[in-house]
């Protein structure tokens, strides 16, 4: 019989703990801060440029503080058959982001796409802070950004009203 | 059944499963709770169904089963209701309690809420009599219905883990290996190599620790075969990763997946652990003296990590880059050991190889490989969804009698397979059957099961434009004719689709085409050009027109075409004009309107807005 090995130090795993390092990162802080990738140079050993090549290479690091909101844009093939390219131009010009997406001025909303998210029956997909909006039109996108708003802005009023 | 203990051998396994025959409940009721049909709710249907069960006291009776991918996706929330099975489409909450009362508790069909067939112009109750089911061979996907994925005893009562206790105890690997030969299994991935050989090549190396991944990063856009199999039937993949460690004698498994299916990952997991909890994973499985185990490992958002090096490189925490062969990965692969990579579909087949037998298997599909392959059929199609058919059956058949023809009754212009990697086919070659060499030889790809169809609404140049710019951006950068060469193509059919190219740009487009495809490293580079000279090849009308005429035929590229009001259309009731975030649109009320063509932007939501349909765009 084979002698087992369930993971770790015979199969040498412990190299391939950087991206999930680093994964953990951005999930506590929403993004890869400056700081926190230098400790995790010094204490893997790992040359802070190596760090920097993987986070700018794979798509979903980020290396900005993102907005309280994220609206997710899907742009597979079937979605962008049905338009999603205007709906995401039209949520653009709304949030007065650039054309690749971005983070709003006052920092409440972040426009982004995903390539893929595989419900391409609902296409055009777009997902507002983790819920699922099918056969989305520019129009409608339009409305729903402006609905959201207010109601955030609702809250924040409430909020504010409560500590006066 | 209670809580499932250690299974310590083949016999166990064997009481446990006729133990589930007596228990066998008939009647359930199974609820897609797919990411496709929780858009619509189908979370809350489920709840429903549960509490109303309950409130009945059905609830030990009639078990409520939160299904993955029923594959019409069309008609979600997809409610089928056994044994009768009956297919219950875009059902709501409010549906429930009339579906419980009726068809549950009196055996009666809800009529409004059957499938209606269209062509036919009748309702089907049964769901294997929908023309979308009855063309199927659903060898993989047809457990989906019947069982709660995150259920092992459900995997156990349809002979789950039956095929694995087979190969461990009763044949070699060697044996294993043939049977995969004998069975023309070929990878479902995307280069169709075939699978016996690769886990051959492996098996022959004599080295203490070996690997086999599962390359669970379905990266190509407009495809969710293995999000469907990985999050509806979690354990057929486990069960084919054991078979192949056993066959290429590697002790340890991981699955590779793409973070942006937190769904299928947390059902991986899941069934890891409760694999593990029966002993169908850890060490001396079923008294074997073989010893396995499967660990996950979570992609960060590249598409180049679908290339097997790459995604050996990703998990060794590198950037994901694929590296130059030879040597092999079944030489030289994960931390310098052999591994076998091998697609989520190819793997989910494996179990049913060794329980039905080569012969058995390959008998769906062509003479150059066996068994199904499961197609994501979606575009301007009429019913979209996943379709699982034999390998071989032409592409007229899946489009027309499976998918229902064009979506609003227009007509195909051309059908896209293989992602981004892949070529388009015009509609006269749709008697192509679909199998890895005819679909080659056509100009296109089999790839991993995409299946795009367009109608004439669809413009090819733009279409083109945009897998240049999908791939741009994920050209790992390793290779210069790549990095720079998909840059180079894009730009250039960018001009042509703003109508500043000239004909010597046609000529360099395919010159630069040619040139990626011959001297790139890896499958993306080599297979990128594919989409733009597939274009060239069979739509090369449409770039003219745009460069001659200055015309998109179909409507689309943004520079060439107007947005106008048919005057005899509008009836002036000022939706448009209140809708348009230009204010580009002028009129008095009851009259007709116009748009001011200097501050249009195209953005289209006044043709949307339009009550009337007057509004269009050319």
């Amino acid at each position: 019989m084979k002698t087992f090995c369930h993971c770790n130090n015979h199969y040498g795993l412990e190299n391939s703990s950087i991206i999930l390092f680093m994964q953990n990162i951005q999930r506590n802080c929403g993004y890869l801060p400056e700081d926190e990738l230098k400790r995790l140079a010094d204490n893997t050993g790992t040359p802070l440029m190596d760090i920097y090549s993987i986070a700018t290479f794979y798509k979903s690091f980020k290396l900005e503080p993102q907005g309280e909101h994220t609206i997710t844009v899907c742009t597979g093939t079937a979605c962008h058959l049905r338009g999603s390219g205007e709906v995401f131009e039209e949520m653009a010009a709304v949030l007065g982001v650039g054309s690749g997406g971005g983070t709003s001025e006052d920092g409440k909303y972040t426009l982004e796409k995903v390539n893929c998210l595989g419900a391409c029956a609902l296409a055009p997909l777009i997902v507002i802070d983790g819920h699922y909006h099918g056969n989305v039109t520019p129009g409608k996108a339009r409305e729903m950004i402006e609905e959201h708003y207010k109601e955030e802005e609702k809250k924040e009023s409430k909020k504010v009203n409560m500590i006066g | 059944m209670n809580a499932l203990g250690l299974l310590r051998d083949v016999k166990e396994l064997k009481r446990l499963k006729s133990e589930l025959k007596k228990e066998k409940r008939e009647k359930f009721v199974s609820v897609c709770g797919d990411t496709g049909c929780s858009v619509w709710d189908s979370k809350k249907v489920d709840e429903v169904f549960r509490r109303v069960l309950e409130e009945k006291g059905l609830s030990e009776e009639i078990p409520v089963k939160s299904t993955g991918c029923l594959g019409f996706c069309e008609c979600g929330p997809v409610v089928i209701v056994f044994p009768e099975e009956i297919f219950y489409q875009k059902v709501n909450e409010e549906d429930v309690e009339e579906i419980v009362e009726e068809t549950v508790v009196k055996g009666k069909v809800v009529e409004r809420l059957l499938y209606h067939d269209p062509r036919e112009d009748k309702k089907i109750v049964k769901a294997s009599d929908i023309p979308f089911y009855k063309k199927q061979v659903r060898n993989l996907l047809g457990d989906n219905w019947l069982i709660d994925p995150g259920s092992i005893v459900d995997y156990f009562s349809r002979e789950g883990y039956a095929a694995a206790a087979k190969a461990f105890t009763e044949m070699s690997p060697e044996e294993v290996i043939n049977e995969i030969k004998e069975a023309r299994l070929r990878g479902r991935g995307g280069a169709g190599f075939p699978t016996g050989v690769k886990w051959e090549e492996c098996f022959t190396k004599n080295v203490e620790n070996k690997y086999i991944i599962c390359n669970a990063d379905e990266g190509d856009p407009g495809a969710f075969m293995d999000r469907s199999i990985l999050e509806g039937n979690p354990h057929s993949v486990l069960e084919g990763m054991m078979i192949g460690g056993y066959a290429t004698g590697s002790n340890h498994g991981i699955v590779y997946i793409r973070e942006e299916y937190p769904t299928a990952l947390e059902k991986v997991k899941n069934a890891i652990l409760k694999a593990r909890e029966t002993g169908m994973l850890g060490e001396n499985i079923l008294n074997s003296g073989f010893d396995f185990d499967i660990t996950v490992s979570v992609g960060a958002g590249a598409f180049v990590c679908g290339e097997t090096s790459a995604l050996v490189n990703s998990i060794e925490g590198k950037v994901g880059e694929p590296r130059q062969k030879p040597p092999h990965l079944a030489e030289k692969g994960l931390y310098g050991k052999p591994t076998v990579v091998n697609n989520v579909e190819t793997l989910a087949n494996v179990p049913r190889i060794i329980r039905w037998g080569a012969e058995e298997f390959a008998r769906a599909g062509s003479k150059n490989s066996g068994g199904t392959k499961i197609f994501s059929l979606v575009g301007k199609i009429r019913n979209t969804g996943l379709v699982e058919v034999p390998l071989g059956l032409p592409l007229r058949e899946i489009i027309y009698e499976i998918g229902g023809g064009i979506k609003g009754g227009g007509h195909l212009k051309a059908v896209q397979t293989g992602g981004p990697s892949g070529g388009c086919l015009p509609g006269y070659m749709l008697d192509i059957p679909t199998d890895f060499e005819e679909l080659d030889a056509a100009g296109s790809m089999m790839g991993s099961g995409g299946m795009i169809v367009m109608d004439y609404g669809t413009c090819m140049v733009e279409f083109s434009r945009y897998f240049l710019s999908f791939l741009s951006g994920e050209s790992c950068g390793k290779c210069f004719s790549c990095r720079e060469g998909i840059y180079r193509m894009l730009e250039i059919v960018e001009e042509v689709a703003a109508g500043t190219a000239t004909l010597s740009h046609l000529d360099l487009l395919e010159e630069l085409g040619e040139m990626v495809k011959n001297t790139t490293m890896c499958g993306l580079g080599k297979t990128s050009a594919n989409p733009v000279l597939s274009t060239l090849k069979f739509f090369k009308g449409e770039y003219l027109a745009h460069i001659m005429e200055n015309r998109c035929p179909a409507g689309v590229c943004r520079a060439l075409v107007t947005v106008f009001i048919n005057q005899e259309l509008c009836s002036g009731c000022g939706v448009c004009r209140k809708k348009c975030p230009e204010e580009a649109i002028t009129g008095e009320k009851k009259e007709p309107h116009y748009i001011e063509k200097a501050l249009c932007s195209k953005c289209g939501i006044c043709i949307e807005s339009c009550p009337e349909e007057a509004i269009t765009r050319a």
